[in-house]
C-alpha cells in the first residue's frame, strides 16, 4: 500500500513557516492584482484583509497537512485539456439528450472505487466528474464516491475509470 | 487580426449562448432534481467556458483578461461543489435518484 504525499503531516519548523509565508504572499499579490491601486488605504485594507484570511486559515488547521498538495505542473494542465474535450463531449450528449423529441433517459447511480487516491485526488475526481455534465457526484465518503449519470453510456464511461486513472497520473512521482 | 479575434469571439460567446439556452431548457425539460442538474451543469461548465472565453478575446491581453481567467478557474473550480453540496442535500432530503425514468416524461414530482 503506497502512501501518498498528501497524507504525510506537514514537517515542522522551516517548511511550516514556509507555507505560510508562501500564502500570505499569495493573498497579497491576489489583492494587488486584483485591485491594481496602490493608494495607502486600499493597501492597508488588503493587509488587514490577508491578516484576517490567514488567522482564519490557521484557525480551520488549514496548514495542518501539506497546503500546497495542488502542484500546479504540465501534467496537471495535460488533466485540464483533457477534461475539457471530456466536458465538449458529454455537453454535446446531454445537449441531444435535452433537445430530443421524445425523452429518453436511463439514469444510473454507480459506485466508484477511489480508495488509492490521496483525499485531495478524491475532491478532484468528485468535482470533475460533477464538471462534466451528464455525470453528478452525489456522495463522497470512505473512499468510494457516488455517481449518477444520465445516460447508460455515461455510467459505463465513469465505471470504465479513464478519469480515475487520469486524476491518480497528475501526482504520480 | 482584429477582425479575426472579432469573429472568434462572436463565435465562443454565441456557441456560449445556445449552451445556456439549451441547459435552461432540460433544466425544464427534465422530469427529476437529479436529471435537472445535469441539464443545468451544460450551463455552469461549456456555457461558461465559452462565454468568458469570448469575453477574454475581446479583452485582449490585458489585466482585465487575467481577472476573467481567474473568474473562469474559481467558477470551475467552486460550481461542482455547489452542485456536490446541492445534491448531497437532496439525498439528506430523501429525495431519491430515479434510476428506472425510461422515457418517463410526465414523471415530474
Amino acid at each position: 500500500m503506497k502512501t501518498s504525499p498528501n497524507q504525510r503531516p506537514a514537517p515542522a519548523g522551516a517548511g511550516h513557516s514556509r507555507a505560510h509565508l508562501m500564502f500570505i504572499a499569495l493573498l497579497i499579490a491576489a489583492w494587488v492584482l486584483w485591485s491594481g491601486m496602490f493608494k495607502p488605504l486600499l493597501l492597508g485594507l488588503g493587509a488587514f484583509s490577508c491578516a484576517v484570511a490567514g488567522y482564519i486559515a490557521v484557525r480551520m488547521g488549514y496548514f495542518d497537512t501539506r497546503v500546497f498538495a495542488l502542484r500546479f505542473n504540465l501534467r496537471l494542465l495535460r488533466f485540464w485539456a483533457w477534461l475539457l474535450k471530456e466536458i465538449v463531449k458529454s455537453s454535446l450528449e446531454v445537449a441531444r439528450v435535452v433537445l430530443a423529441r421524445e425523452l429518453r433517459l436511463s439514469t444510473r447511480v454507480v459506485e466508484v472505487d477511489t480508495g488509492r487516491l490521496s483525499p485531495v485526488d478524491q475532491v478532484v475526481l468528485g468535482n470533475s466528474i460533477t464538471l462534466a455534465p451528464g455525470t453528478l457526484t452525489l456522495a463522497a465518503s470512505d473512499g468510494r464516491l457516488l455517481v449518477h449519470a444520465l445516460t447508460a453510456d455515461g455510467a459505463r464511461a465513469i465505471e470504465d475509470g479513464e478519469m480515475l486513472r487520469r486524476v491518480a497520473a497528475v501526482h504520480e512521482d | 487580426m482584429n477582425a479575426v479575434l472579432d469573429v472568434a469571439s462572436w463565435v465562443l460567446l454565441t456557441l456560449g449562448g445556445i449552451s445556456v439556452l439549451i441547459g435552461g431548457i432540460g433544466a425544464l425539460r427534465l422530469p427529476d432534481l437529479f436529471t435537472r442538474m445535469h441539464a443545468a451543469s451544460i450551463t455552469d461548465s461549456i456555457g461558461a467556458i465559452l462565454v468568458l472565453t469570448g469575453i477574454m478575446l475581446q479583452a485582449g491581453l490585458s489585466l482585465a483578461t487575467i481577472k476573467l481567467a481567474a473568474i473562469l478557474l474559481f467558477l470551475l473550480l467552486t460550481s461542482p461543489t455547489a452542485s456536490n453540496a446541492l445534491a448531497a442535500a437532496a439525498m439528506l432530503a430523501g429525495n431519491k435518484p430515479g434510476i428506472d425514468t425510461t422515457g418517463g416524461k410526465d414523471d415530474a414530482q
